[in-house]
C-alpha cells in the first residue's frame, strides 16, 4: 500500500511542494490536502492586480479542483484543520474530517497582524490577505466612497493603488517617515511617495493610529495627536505573523514560525513544513521565491532521495504597481563598515544606491531606472568582486543595450504590443498573459512557454524585468546553487570538481557517481558532460558522439533546410591560388548553392547535402585544406591584418602571428566559440578587441586582450598585460585558453566567464605567476597532442562514423 | 502483415543515435534508445520540420537540433509545453533485424 501523505494549507508553498514531488515521485503516496479557503489553490501574489481590476480570480488559479481530481488528490476544501494528533498520526478538522498519515506537511502560511486598537473588530475593517479580503474590497468600493489603508509598506501600497482604481478616495496611514521602509531608504521612499501623490494617493505620515470608530460600520479612523478621517473602509496592512496557532498547539517546536532544519523538517521527523509558517535558520520568509526553494527542498526529502538542502535566501522586491519603477535587495542602508556608491538624477526621476563591503555588493535600492536591478542582485547573490568595474558599477550592465529588441531598455515603459524578443516574435503583452494565466514563476518557464529569450538570449533582462514587475520579485534560485540542468542537483562547478577528484573519465561515470536522476541525461547535460570529461582527462576521455550537437558530430553546420554548411581553414585567413581552385571545383562538381566569405576570413559553402560532405571533404583535403571548426565550441578563427609586411602602418608581423596562433590552437574544443585575432598597430584592423583573444600590435611588442565578444553583447577587451616577445604571446595565450577551458562552465564564452570570475583572477593565473602559466600552457600542448586530428580527412578517407553520412535503407 | 520492411539490424544504429530510411515521400528517422528500443518518425519536427533523426536522444525522447523542442520516441508528441506532433510508424524487431510498416500509426 502507498504511504499517505497529508498537507495542511492549500496555498503557494504548500502545493508547490506537492508540485515538486509529483515530478520527482509520482507514485509514491497517496496525497490529501486540507485547505481552510473554499476554493482551489491560486497565485495569492496576483491579488493585487484583481483588485485593480485587471485580472479576475479565474485568472490566478494555480491549481483548479479538476487538477486535483486528474491527479488523484483528495481536497478538503474549505476545511480547517483543528488539530493534529501525533501519536496516531491523525488530522483532525473542524468539521470532524479526520484523515491518517505516514508524512504529514505544514504550510499554514500567516496571519495578517491586525492592531489590537478599539474599534478593530468593525465590519469595513478587513486585511489584505485573501480572496475574502478582495471581495470585501470590491464589495465597499462600490457602495463607498473613503478609503484608508493602514500601513505604507509593500501590500498596503498595492491595495491603496487598487482601491483608487476603483474608484475611491484613498489615504494612506504611515507609522514613520519613509514609505515601504523595508525596501527603501529615505530618498527612493520619497521619490515613490511624490509619484503615487501624483497618481490620486493621499498620504498621513509619521501617524498613529488610535481608535477605529464607527458603531454597527467603521466610520472613521482617530490618531494620537487627536485628528480625525473619514472611512467607509479600512484596510489593515502592518504586517504578518507566521501562523503556527496549530503547530504550537500540538507541542511542535516554535519560535518566531514553526522551527525546521535545512530539509525542512520540524521537530517531529514525520512532519515537514514549508512557506510563511516557518522559521529557518532563524529567519522568516514573506516572499514567493525562498518558499519555493523550500518547497523544491521538501518535495526532495518526501521522495526519499535526501539529496537537497535549504540554505536559505537571499530576495529582492519590486512593487507591482503598473507603471511604478523601484527594486530593492540585500542590506541597502549599511553601517560603519560599509561604503554607498550613489547616482541621483533628479531630472529624469532617477536614483539608484549600490553598499560595498570590501567592494562586494551587499544590498541596492533604485527607484525610476531598475534595468540593472537583476544584474546587481546576481553580483549580490554570486558575492563578486566589483573592484575590477567599480567606475562602470553605476553606470549599469550594456546587456540590455544589447541588439535584437529594438533599443528597448526598460520593460516598464513598453506597451504590450512592443516585441520583446526579436528571434521568436514576442510582445510584452504575450509574455505577461502567460506569467499570469499558465501560473509561471521561472525565467525557464516563461522560455519554455513562450519562447521568448528561448534562442539568442539578448532579451533575457528585459524578459526578467517583466518577470519581476509582473510577480513582484525574483524568482531564480541563487546562481551558485543552480543546478547544471533538471537531471541533477549539482551544479557546474561540483561536476567539474568531482570529474576531476573521482577521476571520472565518462559520461556514464559521471552520472553513476554524481546519482544523475535521468537515465541517460538530456540535450543540455551530455554536450556539458562530454566535453567536461574530454577537457579534464584528455587521453583517457573518449569523445561520445551521440553527445555533441549536431553540428559537431556531423562537422558542419546545419541549416535550416536540412543541408549543411562547410568551411574549410585558411590559418590567419591566409588563401592560395590552389586552395580557391579546389573550392571552386568543389562548387562545381557538388552544385554548391551559395559561397560566402564569412566575418570570419575565409568561405563558407552552403547548401550541402549531407551524404555528400565525407566527398567535399576528401577534394579539400586533397588541396591540403582541412576543418574550420565553424561549427563547434572550439577554436574558430584567427583574424589578421595585412601588418607590417605591407601595411605603412604596422609595427610588427601581425599576420605571421596569426598563422602560428592558429596552427597551435586548432583543433582544441572549448567551453563556447573562441575567437582571436591580431591586428599590426593600434588602429586594429582586425578588431581585436571583440574577440575572445585579441593581439594589439605596438612599437615595443604586444598588448594581449581578453574576453572581448561582438554580436548580440558587445564586449569590449580587458587588456591583461603587454609583454614584449612573440613566444609570450603564443604562451599567455596557451595559458589563457587553458584556464578557461579548465573553469568555465560550459557554453559560457569568456566574456561572461570573465565578468563571474573577476580579471583580477585572470591576472593572478596567467600573468603574475610565471610558474602556472607555464603549468597551464603545458597542460593546453598536452590536450593538443589528440584534439589535433583533422576530424574530415578521417571521415572522408578513413571511414570514421561512415554511419553518419549514408542512409540506413533507401526504399522506393 | 505483408508491408513490413527490412530495414537494417539493430547495431546499424549507434546507441542513443538514429539513421534514416529515406523513401519516395521523405525521410524517416529510425531511433535507438539506451535499451535498445528502436522508434520510428517522420523526419520532420512539427515545429518547423528540423530533421529530427540529427537531434539528440535521451530516455525515450529526441532533442530536435533546430530549436530544442523534445518529441517522443513513442507517438511523435511534442512534450509540453510545446504543441504538436509528428507522425510515427510501426516497427518491430526479428533476430536483431529491424523491420518497418510504412502505414502511419498517426
Ligand atoms: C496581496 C498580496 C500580495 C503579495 N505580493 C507578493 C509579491 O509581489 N511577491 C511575493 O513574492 N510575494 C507576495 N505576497 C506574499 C505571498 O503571497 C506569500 O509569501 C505566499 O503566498 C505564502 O505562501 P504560503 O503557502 O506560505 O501561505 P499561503 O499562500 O497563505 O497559504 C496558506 C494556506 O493555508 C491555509 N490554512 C492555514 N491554516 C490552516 C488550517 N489549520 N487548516 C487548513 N488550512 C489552513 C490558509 O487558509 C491558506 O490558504 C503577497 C501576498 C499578498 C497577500
Ligand atoms: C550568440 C549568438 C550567435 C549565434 C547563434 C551565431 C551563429 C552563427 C552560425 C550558425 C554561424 C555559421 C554559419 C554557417 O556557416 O552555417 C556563424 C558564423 C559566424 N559568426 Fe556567428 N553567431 C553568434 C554570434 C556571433 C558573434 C558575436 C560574432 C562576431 C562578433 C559572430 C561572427 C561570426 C563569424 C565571423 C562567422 C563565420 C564563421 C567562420 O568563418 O568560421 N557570430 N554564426
Ligand atoms: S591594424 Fe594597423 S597594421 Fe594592421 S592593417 Fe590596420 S593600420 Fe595596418
Ligand atoms: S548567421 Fe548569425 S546573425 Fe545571421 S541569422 Fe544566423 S545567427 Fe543570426
Ligand atoms: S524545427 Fe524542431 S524545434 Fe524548431
Amino acid at each position: 500500500m502507498k504511504e499517505k501523505l497529508v498537507l495542511i494549507g492549500n496555498g503557494m508553498a504548500g502545493m508547490r511542494a506537492i508540485e515538486e514531488l509529483l515530478d520527482i515521485a509520482p507514485e509514491m503516496y497517496d496525497i490529501t490536502v486540507f485547505g481552510a479557503e473554499p476554493y482551489g489553490n491560486y497565485n495569492r501574489i496576483l491579488l493585487s492586480p484583481v483588485l485593480a481590476g485587471e485580472k479576475t480570480i479565474d485568472d490566478i488559479m494555480l491549481n483548479d479542483e479538476q487538477w486535483y481530481a486528474d491527479n488523484g488528490i483528495a481536497l478538503h476544501k474549505g476545511k480547517k484543520v483543528s488539530t493534529v494528533d501525533r501519536r496516531n498520526r491523525k488530522v483532525v478538522a473542524e468539521d470532524g474530517t479526520t484523515e491518517e498519515y505516514d508524512r504529514l506537511l505544514l504550510a499554514t502560511g500567516s496571519n495578517p497582524f491586525i492592531i489590537p486598537v478599539p474599534g478593530h473588530d468593525l465590519p469595513g475593517v478587513i486585511s489584505f490577505r485573501d480572496i475574502y479580503d478582495v471581495d470585501v474590497m470590491l464589495e465597499s468600493s462600490k457602495k463607498h466612497k473613503h478609503a484608508v489603508v493602514i500601513g505604507g509598506g509593500l501590500l498596503g501600497l498595492e491595495a491603496a493603488n487598487g482601491l483608487m482604481l476603483q474608484g475611491m478616495h484613498v489615504t494612506v496611514v504611515h507609522l514613520g517617515d519613509t514609505l515601504m521602509e523595508r525596501q527603501m531608504d529615505a530618498v527612493s521612499g520619497g521619490m515613490l511617495k511624490k509619484s503615487l501623490e501624483e497618481r490620486g494617493l493621499n498620504f498621513l505620515m509619521n501617524a498613529s493610529t488610535e481608535a477605529i470608530i464607527g458603531e454597527d460600520r467603521v466610520k472613521g479612523v482617530r490618531f494620537k495627536d487627536g485628528l480625525e478621517i473619514a472611512a467607509d473602509l479600512v484596510v489593515m496592512a502592518v504586517g504578518i505573523r507566521p501562523n503556527m496557532a496549530l503547530a504550537e498547539s500540538v507541542g511542535l517546536h516554535c519560535e518566531r514560525g514553526v522551527v525546521v532544519n535545512d530539509t525542512m523538517q520540524t521537530y517531529d521527523p514525520k512532519i515537514y513544513a514549508v512557506g510563511e509558517c516557518v522559521q529557518h535558520r532563524g529567519e522568516t520568509y514573506g516572499l514567493v521565491a525562498p518558499l519555493f526553494e523550500q518547497a523544491k527542498v521538501c518535495a526532495n526529502h518526501l521522495a526519499k532521495m535526501g539529496i537537497a538542502r535549504y540554505e536559505g535566501s537571499v530576495t529582492s522586491t519590486k512593487l507591482k504597481v503598473t507603471g511604478i519603477d523601484l527594486f530593492s535587495a540585500g542590506d541597502f542602508i549599511g553601517d560603519d563598515t560599509t561604503e554607498d556608491i550613489v547616482m541621483q538624477d533628479a531630472g529624469r526621476g532617477v536614483y539608484k544606491k549600490v553598499v560595498l563591503k570590501d567592494n562586494k555588493i551587499q544590498g541596492a535600492v533604485m527607484y525610476g531606472d531598475t534595468v540593472d536591478g537583476a544584474w546587481y542582485f546576481q553580483l549580490m547573490r554570486d558575492a563578486t568582486d566589483v573592484s575590477d568595474f567599480r567606475t562602470a558599477l553605476m553606470l549599469g550592465q550594456a546587456h540590455l543595450g544589447d541588439s535584437g529588441h529594438g533599443g528597448n531598455t526598460a520593460a516598464a515603459n513598453m506597451s504590450d504590443d512592443m516585441e520583446v524578443c526579436g528571434c521568436n516574435g514576442v510582445c510584452k503583452g504575450d509574455i505577461v498573459t502567460a506569467i499570469t494565466t499558465k501560473g509561471l514563476f521561472t525565467l525557464d518557464d516563461v522560455r519554455s512557454h513562450t519562447k521568448a529569450s528561448n534562442s539568442c538570449g539578448s532579451c533575457t533582462g528585459l524578459v526578467e524585468q517583466i518577470l519581476a514587475s509582473t510577480l513582484g520579485g525574483d524568482y531564480s534560485a541563487a546562481p551558485h546553487s543552480k543546478p547544471m540542468c533538471k537531471c541533477t542537483d549539482y551544479p557546474h562547478d561540483d561536476v567539474r570538481k568531482a570529474i576531476k577528484e573521482r577521476h571520472l573519465i565518462s559520461i556514464r561515470a559521471v552520472m553513476d557517481s554524481m546519482q544523475w536522476k535521468t537515465v541517460d541525461g538530456c540535450a543540455s547535460c551530455r554536450p556539458a558532460l562530454n566535453y567536461y570529461v574530454m577537457a579534464t582527462w584528455p587521453a583517457e576521455a573518449k569523445d561520445d558522439a551521440q553527445s555533441r550537437f549536431i553540428n559537431e558530430r556531423a562537422h558542419a553546420n546545419i541549416q535550416k533546410d536540412g543541408t549543411y554548411s562547410v568551411v574549410p581553414r585558411m590559418w590567419g585567413g591566409l588563401t592560395s591560388p590552389k586552395e580557391l581552385r579546389a573550392i571552386a571545383d568543389v562548387v562545381d562538381k557538388f552544385d554548391v548553392p551559395e559561397l560566402k566569405v564569412t566575418g570570419g576570413q575565409r568561405i563558407d559553402l552552403f547548401g550541402i547535402k549531407k551524404e555528400d560532405l565525407p566527398a567535399v571533404w576528401a577534394d579539400l583535403n586533397a588541396a591540403g585544406m582541412v576543418s574550420g571548426h565553424a561549427y563547434g565550441k572550439s577554436l574558430r578563427t584567427v583574424k589578421t591584418c595585412v601588418g607590417k609586411t605591407w601595411c605603412r602602418f604596422g609595427t610588427q608581423d601581425s599576420t605571421s602571428i596569426g598563422v602560428e596562433l592558429e596552427r597551435l590552437s586548432w583543433g582544441s574544443w572549448m567551453p563556447h566559440k573562441f575567437k582571436m585575432a591580431v591586428s599590426g598597430c593600434p588602429r586594429n584592423c582586425a578588431e581585436a578587441t571583440i574577440k575572445d583573444y585579441g593581439v594589439v600590435c605596438v612599437d615595443s611588442g604586444y598588448e594581449l586582450h581578453v574576453g572581448g565578444n561582438g554580436g548580440i553583447t558587445v564586449r569590449v577587451t580587458d587588456l591583461l598585460c603587454k609583454v614584449e616577445t612573440e613566444e609570450e604571446v603564443y604562451e599567455y595565450s596557451k595559458a589563457f585558453m587553458q584556464l578557461y577551458r579548465e573553469e568555465a562552465h560550459y557554453l559560457e564564452r569568456t566574456a561572461p566567464w570573465i565578468e563571474r570570475v573577476g580579471l583580477s583572477h585572470i591576472k593572478q593565473y596567467v600573468e603574475e605567476d610565471a610558474d602556472n602559466r607555464k603549468a597551464l600552457a603545458a597542460r593546453f600542448d598536452e590536450s593538443q597532442k589528440y584534439a589535433q586530428i583533422d576530424p574530415w580527412a578521417e571521415r572522408a578517407s578513413e571511414g570514421v562514423a561512415e554511419h553518419e553520412f549514408t542512409s540506413l535503407k533507401q526504399i522506393g | 502483415m505483408s508491408d513490413w520492411i527490412e530495414v537494417g539490424t539493430i547495431d546499424d544504429i549507434p546507441v542513443l543515435g538514429a539513421r534514416v530510411v529515406s523513401t519516395a515521400d521523405g525521410n524517416i528517422g529510425v531511433f535507438r534508445t539506451a535499451d535498445d528500443e528502436i522508434f520510428a518518425l517522420r523526419d520532420e519536427c512539427p515545429h518547423q520540420k528540423g530533421p529530427l533523426s540529427q537531434g539528440i536522444v535521451h530516455g525515450n525522447q529526441v532533442t530536435c537540433p533546430l530549436h530544442n523542442w523534445n518529441i517522443e520516441l513513442d507517438g511523435g508528441e511534442a512534450v509540453a509545453p510545446d504543441e504538436g506532433c509528428t507522425a510515427s510508424y510501426p516497427v518491430k524487431i526479428e533476430d536483431g533485424k529491424i523491420f518497418l510498416s510504412l502505414v502511419a500509426a498517426g
